[in-house]
């Protein structure tokens, strides 16, 4: 009788995991998609976001409105880091988390299945963004896969102390008028400042002042149709030249690589005195530098205004939290949260109505020497002329036009010549 | 009618013949049945290996072979037919033909000083020792960190311009090391990391191998007035043979599928700007994942293990001269 009942018990568990994997293999059949009920149900929604979307305080607000949600935060370190994730998950079918960040790079490739991510046009959240924001996440059908969050435009970070032992103007709005015009202009402040500072640079890395400059281009690498015209187009070929004469020749780049450790730990050794920054570039600046006194921001931006990056968040179809993941994306990214973000990590609001709050106007940051960061960035949105064309192949180009650039400003085994043909290649082979 | 009959009516000693038959029947099952598990048996023993081997080893072989023969995007899935195109495209590719390079040059530069230095720590750890068993240990404990987090250590020491090694050598009056551009120096910290997480691991694989050589054999060797390093190097380094070739294999097979160590060298995970460290499998995984390029990525991967079963077969013919020289002495 014993063994008969263990048998019984056994055979009853086996069961029971039998129907457990066939719910799992299913694939939540029973799922109701982003209309699904809300607020019912306890979940655990996981939130995959990468370098600071500044939602930290946020979620934890989110979870005291909505007693039922719990939110399990994946923070990857690198937006590199988490399009790999992003990338592997979507092939396996499983693994990503209900809500995933994403940049503004990456959509042009991810658009092309957009069945993998839900549809989250609602008429509740029509014209919260700027029109180019939400253009750039649509479908031609009309289909909406991510909810804006900030935009990139940029400014002129700089180090005020550096500028006034160089000799030269150091206060926000003397350096707005020195910097104003094309990016000759300046290339040439920087090579007065380099010949006076002692061995600072002007600014951190060619690649990352090329990506201010390549920016404002149009069609950089792809014809509107899709063609790859990186390697004929004149104008890339230009900034290309024009940036590593300013970083070689002139020595005026401090020869990094955004994000490695030299360019980390290059923050706490005056290694270079200005740096283009989008919005969310502040609050990465502020720590790495953290301890250092000087730095500040001007309202300025060389040949005209730029947006570096800006994100968005999506829901994969393969979540099983579909409409409760909805519900917290469309909360997150709502105005009032946005600006919350901005006031804690500088991530730079998307969002019309966010632009136009008091309270995003009248932000300062204590860090940058009390610099009216919100105004600023509110200027540089406006001064957005371009908006450039990103086809399925920019982020491979861009990338393999950094690799090209870091070759001969950082590792120097190449001349701008070599590299270039390099480049021709890698672009060839993609 | 006439079956049924016959049935009905049976003679009335049948029944005990029957079950006579019954019990014969019965005997020449379990025979049978003992005979199955003689012949069976030991294949059921051992097929849970290769069931799990045709399930993890043998299919994704074959499927990596099928999509290697088609154009193949990482999230579409497959697309047409392309034949041998993957192959062709691959090998004229300068990146491929440098990943190559790469690969040999951190296997060479990480095995051959691991695989001695690992004999030498075996001998010391094999001398009489106090706190032998911390000490043996000690040498496992970077075996146990994981790979990505002994990159990120090493790392911050290699940083060209902010890292220890190269502060170090500027505070002696040397020239820094460009690490992360310099090819050959890339390689050599790489092959540091590598060799600092299995260096441990193969003096204990050998320091076992020591222990079981009979004692005997060295107790002769001192009568016949062998100094340590004479009884070393002609009593045990001969009898540790058949372990150098099996942990000659095992590195071989690891450092050809290098991978952690040096994708964690830089940010961008890609091998360097100019691919200085860019090793074959970091290769397959640009092609996989960066440019999703299923195919092409699953050709490199066929192209990789080509060269392993090379390097294999290599490795078995010598062995093979080395245990008949072995045998003739």
């Amino acid at each position: 009788m014993h063994s008969r009942a263990r048998i019984t018990a056994l055979s009853a568990a086996a069961a029971c995991l039998a129907l457990a994997l066939t719910a799992c293999g299913s694939g939540g059949s029973d799922n109701a998609g982003v209309e699904g009920e809300t607020g019912t149900e306890d979940v655990t929604l996981s939130v995959g976001t990468f370098n600071e979307f500044g939602y930290e305080e946020l979620f934890k607000e989110y979870e005291e409105l909505n007693p039922n949600v719990t939110i399990e935060h994946k923070k990857a370190a690198t937006s590199n880091e988490a399009r790999d994730n992003l990338t592997t998950r979507l092939a396996a079918g499983s693994g990503l988390s209900d809500i995933e960040g994403i940049e503004v790079d990456w959509l042009p490739e991810l658009l092309e299945y957009p069945d993998q991510f839900a549809d989250l046009s609602d008429p509740a959240v029509e014209g919260r963004w700027l029109d180019w924001k939400t253009a750039a996440a649509t479908t031609e059908d009309g289909q909406l896969i991510g909810y804006g969050t900030d935009a990139g435009p940029q400014g002129v970070c700089y180090r005020a102390d550096l500028f006034e032992k160089a000799g030269l103007p150091s206060d926000r709005e003397a350096v707005a008028d020195m910097l104003d015009g094309s990016w000759q202009d300046y290339f040439d402040a920087g090579k007065k400042f380099v010949a006076a500072s002692g061995g600072t640079a002007w600014f951190d890395s060619a690649g990352a002042t090329y990506q201010g400059m390549i920016n404002q281009v149009e069609n950089a690498y792809e014809d509107d149709d899709g063609t790859v015209i990186a390697t004929e187009n004149p104008e890339v070929k230009d900034i290309y030249e024009q940036v590593l004469q300013a970083s070689v020749t002139d020595g005026l780049s401090a020869h990094l690589t955004q994000w490695e450790d030299d360019w980390v730990a290059s923050f706490q050794s005056d290694a270079f005195a200005t740096k283009l920054c989008p919005g969310w570039m502040l609050g990465v600046i502020e720590g790495n530098a953290e301890g250092v006194e000087g730095w500040d921001i001007a309202d300025v931006f060389p040949g005209g205004g730029g947006n570096w990056g800006g994100s968005y968040l999506t829901v994969p179809t393969q979540g099983a939290n579909q409409a409760e993941a909805k519900k917290l994306a469309e909360w997150l990214t709502a105005p009032e949260q946005q600006i919350k973000a901005f006031e804690s990590k500088g991530t730079f609001p998307s969002q019309v109505d966010a632009l136009k709050s008091d309270a995003l106007l009248g932000q300062t940051n204590a860090f940058f020497n009390d610099a009216p960061t919100g105004e600023i960035l509110a200027n540089r949105a406006t001064a957005v002329e371009v908006t450039p064309f990103k086809g399925p192949k920019y982020f491979a180009v861009n990338d393999a036009m950094q690799q090209a650039l870091t070759r001969v400003d950082v590792d120097k085994t190449d001349d701008p010549a070599s590299s270039w043909e390099k480049f021709v290649t890698a672009v060839g082979a993609l | 009618m006439a079956v049924t009959d016959r049935v009905q009516s049976p003679p009335p000693n049948t029944n005990q013949r029957a079950s006579r038959d019954k019990s014969v029947k019965r005997l020449a099952f379990s025979q049978k049945v003992s005979k199955w598990d003689v012949k069976l048996s030991p294949y059921l023993y051992i097929s849970p290996f290769f069931v799990l081997f045709a399930i993890t080893g043998l299919f994704p072989l074959a499927y990596t072979a099928w999509v290697s023969l088609h154009s193949w995007n990482l999230i579409g899935g497959q697309g047409k037919f392309t034949g041998l195109e993957n192959y062709e495209f691959v090998l004229a590719q300068p990146f491929f033909w440098n990943a190559v390079g790469n690969t040999f040059s951190i296997f060479l530069l990480s095995s051959v000083p691991q695989v001695v230095v690992a004999i030498a720590i075996a001998a010391v750890l094999d001398a009489n020792l106090r706190a032998k068993t911390f000490w043996r240990m000690g040498v496992l404990v970077p075996f146990v960190v994981a790979p990505v987090a002994v990159g990120l250590i090493f790392n911050n020491l290699f940083a060209d311009q902010a890292g220890l090694f190269n502060e170090l050598l500027t505070g002696i009056g040397l020239d820094p090391v460009r690490w992360h551009s310099d090819s050959l120096a890339s390689h050599a910290a790489i092959a540091t990391m590598v060799n600092f997480r299995w260096t441990g691991y193969n003096a204990l694989i050998f320091l076992a191998a020591m222990q079981a050589i009979p004692r005997d054999v060295y107790e002769a060797a001192t009568i016949d007035g062998a100094g340590r390093l004479r009884q070393f190097f002609s009593v045990t380094v001969p009898m540790l043979r058949p372990t150098i070739i099996f942990v000659v294999i095992t590195a071989t097979i690891g450092g050809l599928q290098i991978f952690d160590e040096a994708r964690v060298f830089d940010q961008a995970g890609l091998g360097g700007a100019d691919r200085q460290w860019q090793t074959l499998t970091m290769y397959i995984w640009e092609l996989g994942w960066g440019q999703r390029n299923f195919g092409r990525a699953s050709a490199v991967a066929w192209l990789l293990f080509l060269i392993i079963v090379i390097i294999a077969m290599a490795n078995f013919l010598i062995t093979r001269r080395i245990a008949t020289q072995g045998g003739r002495r």
